[in-house]
């Protein structure tokens, strides 16, 4: 079958590769509908996640049809049509019980990396490095889904292929930045990134009743999507001061919850992005942390910062003091999606959660290098490419 | 009493032999502080106390019977179990960086509380291979993944 592959750093191939069997009694094998560009590629794309190996298969945003079932599954048969949430979770440990699936002890076969490098293992992701399990990704005709019956969900009859694709992943991890930053009825709410993610935050936080939320971030046909799909306010950091219109816009207090969706590439102005920029790219630091530091400022004090973004490793200058003294409460996660998405389909299927708009660019796999570097550079207003496998 | 320009050279020439020293845990050697000294590797599992009994272990550890000791014990606050076993005669503890990559001899009861962990909980060991990839040229940087994804499952902290 032919399957977008990672071929080396900022490159990125259309190769054919076996098809998925398989190999555990929970596994499903599910040939992909739609299968999404996210943000968090753009990390691997770039080299920025050194497990990585060529010929890897990327993708971990997708929804299908079932098409085979293993011996231990219940919950799916022959022809359905589901989500799938891009974190591998056994739904058997105490973590999953507790319903942090992303930190599942059982979802990630490689735990030897990321103990090395986290102290702890987490679960496994599709398409996202031997770190996080080296399972396939989903830019493929085919996929093979494990722990079927915890990770893929029906998807009711009324919600079209193109919303129900950002239940995978860009709406749970949203959903997952505002329930556990503890958004609650009256809160003023800040979110850097207007990517997928971060209109997912800006809605889920909307829909726990904040009184105001604003989104962060310099492109334009971004923010105008956030007004008009989202009904978040919006402000452009290349034009005004951002935390100074923080303050005015709450009273001067700073906002209640600073969610940031933006990550390890984060852009921004000045010398503090000139320093994250040019300590990256020497290797002293792994991740560019501007936003978070901005966050951190303009979070008012006693409130909380969420890293929802995507961070791998090591983070300069971080502004510690600023954490303690204003008593602030400094949470991060992957997203826990199991969780969250039978609500997220239910609303969806409601009309309070759309997505379809993200999907600016629909086209074939083997149009796949190009759908990364229109992603990557942000040409023609692109906010996702999106691959149809069957066309 | 040496002048400060001395005392500055031997300290630099301690310093470089410190570094210089080979990583490895010799008994009694200056690293054995920095080992858990008990020698136990544990997991918590989600199960009753009463599943996990020494005389029925999972298969993965079931076969290194003879050679390890097992101490099962309630996790508080409803955590589960906590599983431990540690080979019984105690091999000395390899450097962090070889037990990072599984090259170690606990690297294979590593590998085996963590399988027998998945089959108490779930039922099966997880089996990633053969994923669907394609063409892999040798390259360096690959093949240091590669070896490094081999050893992953008997790696670790501990």
């Amino acid at each position: 079958m032919r399957a977008v592959t990672w071929r080396g750093v900022n490159e990125i191939g259309v190769e054919d590769v076996p098809e998925p069997t398989i190999l555990n009694g929970h596994d499903v094998i599910l040939e992909v509908g739609l299968s999404a560009t996210c943000g968090s590629d753009l990390h691997l794309v770039g080299g920025y996640v050194p497990t990585m190996r060529a010929g890897d298969v990327l993708g971990h945003e997708f929804m299908g049809t079932v098409v085979e079932v293993g011996a231990a599954v219940t919950r799916h048969a022959v022809g359905d049509r589901v989500v799938v949430v891009s974190f591998t979770s056994c739904g058997k440990c105490w973590y999953c019980r507790q319903e942090l699936y992303s930190l599942c002890d059982n979802g990630n076969a490689n735990p030897g990396i990321t103990e090395a490098l986290w102290g702890q293992a987490i679960g496994g992701c599709y398409g996202y490095s031997h770190a996080l399990g080296g399972w396939a990704g989903s830019h493929a005709r085919y996929i093979r889904v494990p722990y079927a019956d915890q990770g893929a969900f029906a998807i009711p009859d009324g919600v079209s292929d193109e919303r129900a694709l950002f239940a995978s992943d860009a709406a749970p991890t949203g959903w997952t930045g505002a329930d556990l930053a503890g958004v609650a009825p009256g809160d003023v709410v800040a979110v850097w990134g207007a990517g997928g993610v971060g209109q997912m935050a800006a809605r889920a936080a909307m829909l726990k009743g904040a009184e105001r939320v604003v989104v962060i971030d310099r492109l334009a046909e971004r923010l105008g999507q956030v007004e008009t799909h989202i009904g978040a306010e919006t402000l452009d950091y290349s034009k005004v001061d951002v935390p100074g219109e923080l303050r005015e816009l709450s009273g001067g207090r700073g906002p209640d919850v600073c969610i940031e969706a933006v990550g390890m590439e984060a852009h921004g102005l000045g010398p503090s992005y000139l320093y994250d920029q040019v300590k990256q790219q020497l290797r002293l630091q792994t991740d560019r942390p501007t936003a978070v530091r901005e966050a951190i400022y303009a979070c008012r004090k006693g409130g909380t910062v969420f890293t929802l973004g995507v961070f791998a490793g090591l983070v300069d200058k971080f502004p510690l003091g600023a954490v303690m003294n204003k008593g602030l409460t400094l949470r991060g996660a992957q997203q826990h999606g199991h969780r969250y998405v039978p609500e997220i389909l239910e609303r969806m299927s409601r009309d309070e959660v759309r997505t379809e708009h993200l999907a600016t660019h629909v086209m074939s796999l083997e149009d796949g290098p190009a759908g990364y570097r229109m992603f990557k550079g942000k040409d023609d207003g692109c906010v996702r490419a999106v691959f149809r496998p069957g066309d | 009493m040496t002048d400060p320009p001395t005392r500055l050279l031997r300290a630099g020439g301690d310093l470089l032999r410190r570094l210089a020293e080979p990583q490895e845990l010799r008994p009694g050697g200056s690293h054995a502080g920095r080992h858990c000294a008990s020698g136990w590797l544990s997991v918590t599992v989600l199960c009753e106390p009463d599943d996990v009994r020494e005389d029925a272990l999972p298969g993965p550890l079931a076969i290194l019977v003879d050679r390890i000791e097992v101490r099962v014990r309630p996790a508080p606050a409803d955590k589960g179990t906590e599983l431990s076993v540690r080979f019984r005669d105690r091999p000395p503890r390899a450097s962090l960086p070889r037990r990072l990559v599984g090259d170690d001899p606990e690297a294979e009861l590593r590998s085996a509380l963590r399988r027998s962990k998945q089959l108490i909980e779930v039922g099966e060991v997880l089996v990633v291979d053969p994923a669907p990839h394609g063409q892999r040229p040798a390259t360096p940087t690959g093949m240091v993944v590669e070896s490094w994804t081999r050893a992953a499952p008997g790696g670790g902290v501990r």
